[in-house]
């Protein structure tokens, strides 16, 4: 992996933003103003003006819808009129409920935000940081990257993640295919294009059970089908030929054991993630580690996860940006760069190498050579910003980020991370900086955070 | 098929937004709309002298809970009892959203028996809960914080991570 160097946000290199982030005037956007889901900084894609979100990657859920629907159609074409002359009209009539479900309920999930929590905008992660260093000594080292808390009296830690500026809430994890934190991250399932966390999880579940049901019954119906031909005598190859039989039977076993596997998932209030790593299962040995998250009990385990609050999406897709008309303010913004495309690869700056690479973005990046400068003169004016900020529109190599002022030399290997993304924009920054940033043309030249 | 279906979704969320009079979003958009002039002003005319972020607190597990550990940066400008009072109001109000309850309960269920296609009809309570809390601190910051200088975000705005508080010059006093 690249070592990146950390970068601190440097507060005074903050534009003055304004309190709102939202809409300045009652009700009517300016005309040409933007929805955020038109600048998220994550890997989704967003349809229908921002209503639909999937991750960048769909997966194979094309792959899922089509096998679905092509057992429910073979079931429906060439079992049911059989089994309706022979048995009960029920039979098409429960299959039609169920693949109802099924494919309800797999838009749901696949089409819901999962619980993607927004990044932290600067200044808060900013104050973040500060924290951090002040609670630690001013040596040369990175900020220390967990916290640990006390949850029912089990000790949590909680991670910083340095894409999305913050701490991570407990049972949140970052998703790297997404490119988000996801509260209550459950895994990122291929089948259904989009991360499982704590908006659909309970969509998600019903999909499974409802399609092992399905599976089962399809698989029921199909087999009585061929009973019923095989004791006729005649026709049972040419049945056997259009039946749906063989997807359901290589389906039904994974399905089955993965409706069991989410259902002992849901009564012990435990995620995929913390199942996997074992977090509660007490591998520190005699030491009591239970799930700090239970309720000890499991129909209010079920009720809560399958039943509780709908919590609202924290992104708020369809909202406008803020106008485009605030002047913005001198020095910072003329000099950070704008994030225009979605698809600029960014340039990190290592040693005296700078190379693109996808970064964070926040123009506030490029005051962070010199955190030092924030330290010991808060009242700083800025900066450093247009120390940085050089026609040639290249970042000062690093090395003379040490050199001076810096309390965190350059040098300083960052914690690793894979690379991130580009993506757009100043979706989390207050109106005036992101004005600036939407005027210029792209500019490659940040200092990359890790 | 697909297209079929997504086209279908499309019309039916264009029919609900007509029908709902839909904004936006409900809460993020009443936030924007309870922006009263004199606070439009404050921010207008007033410089930003600094923000304090109140974090969330995490000890009762992953509900919605702020600490109510008073501010240093506060101190010089408004009450602490107040300032807990505050933030404490605010935790009532998200524990009341969170609730585990006969009636979540039972909205839980009948979203479920519905496949979930409720959901696009009707405001859920931690929605309703939201646009009260919105309404609070819309209240608060006219008849606490603005005239004392400061202002209170709506930690929605913040992801639920923070509820940022942006402590204005105090032009009254005169030094900074």
């Amino acid at each position: 992996m690249k070592s990146c160097e950390y970068q601190q946000i440097d507060p005074r290199a903050l534009s003055a933003p304004t309190p709102t982030s939202t809409l300045r005037f009652a009700g009517e956007p300016a005309p040409g103003s933007r929805r955020k889901w038109e600048v998220f900084p994550g890997k989704n894609r967003f349809y229908c003006d921002g209503r639909i979100i999937v991750a960048r990657q769909c997966g194979v859920l094309p792959l899922t819808l089509g096998l679905i629907l092509l057992t429910s159609g073979l079931f429906f074409m060439f079992d049911c009129p059989f089994l309706v002359t022979h048995l009960t009209v029920c039979i098409p009539v429960i299959a039609g409920l169920l693949f109802f479900f099924v494919v309800l309920s797999l838009l749901h999930t696949s089409f819901t935000d999962p619980g993607i929590l927004p990044r932290a905008f600067p200044d808060e992660a900013a104050d973040v940081e500060r924290q951090i260093d002040s609670c630690g000594s001013h040596t040369y080292r990175p900020p220390p990257r967990t916290k640990e808390i006390v949850i029912n009296d089990q000790v949590v830690k909680l991670k910083y993640c340095f894409t999305c500026k913050m701490f991570r809430p407990p049972r949140t994890s970052h998703c790297s295919l997404c490119d988000n934190c996801v509260e209550r991250f459950d895994h990122h399932c291929p089948w259904v294009g989009n991360c499982v966390g704590k908006r659909n999880y309970r969509f998600f579940y019903t999909f499974i059970v409802s399609l092992s049901f399905l599976t089962s019954f399809i698989f029921g119906c199909v087999i009585t089908h061929l009973t019923l031909r095989a004791q006729g005598g005649k026709g049972l190859v040419s049945a056997l030929q259009q039946s749906p039989l063989v997807v359901c039977f290589f389906s039904i076993w994974s399905i089955l054991g993965l409706s069991g596997f989410h259902t002992y998932l849901v009564a012990s209030n435990l995620t995929t993630n913390e199942d996997i790593k074992g977090s509660w299962s007490g591998k520190r040995g005699a030491e009591d580690s239970g799930n700090p998250y239970s309720y000890n009990s499991i129909v209010t385990n079920c009720c809560v996860v399958l039943c509780g609050p709908m919590p609202p999406s924290l992104i708020d897709r369809r909202g406008f940006l803020p106008p485009e008309d605030v002047p913005p303010t001198a020095s910072t913004e003329t000099a950070l760069p704008p994030f225009m495309d979605k698809n600029d690869g960014n340039m990190c700056s290592e040693g005296t190498k700078e190379l693109f690479e996808n970064v964070d973005q926040s123009p506030l990046f490029q005051s962070q050579c010199s955190p030092g400068a924030l330290k010991t003169a808060p009242a700083t004016p800025d900066l450093t910003v247009s120390t940085l900020l050089s026609p040639a529109r290249r970042p000062p190599p690093s090395s003379t980020c040490s050199g001076g002022q810096a309390h965190h030399p350059a040098a300083t290997p960052c914690p690793q991370r894979g690379t991130l993304r580009a993506s757009n924009t100043a979706f989390r920054l207050d109106g005036s900086t992101y004005l600036s940033a939407l005027g210029d043309a792209p500019e490659p030249s940040y200092i990359p955070l890790h | 098929m697909t297209i079929y279906i997504v086209n279908i979704f499309l019309f039916l969320f264009k029919s609900i937004d007509e029908y709902r009079n839909e904004n936006p979003n409900p809460v993020f958009f009443l936030n924007s709309l309870l922006q009263t002039h004199s606070l439009q002003d404050l921010r207008q005319q007033a410089a930003i002298a600094s923000k304090v972020f109140v974090q969330r607190d995490y000890t009762s597990g992953t509900i919605c809970k702020f600490q109510t550990k008073f501010p240093t940066e506060l101190e010089t400008r408004i009450d602490k009892q107040q300032f807990e009072e505050t933030i404490q109001t605010l935790n009532n109000l998200y524990a009341e959203a969170e609730k585990l309850g006969g009636k979540s309960y039972l909205e839980g269920c009948l979203a479920c028996l519905t496949a979930y296609t409720i959901f696009l009809c009707m405001e859920t309570h931690y929605e309703k809960v939201l646009k009260n809390i919105a309404k609070y601190i819309q209240e608060q910051n006219e008849k606490v914080y603005a005239p004392l200088g400061l202002l209170l975000t709506d930690p929605i705005e913040r992801g639920l991570r923070v509820v940022e508080i942006t402590i204005f010059e105090d032009r009254s006093i005169g030094s900074r």
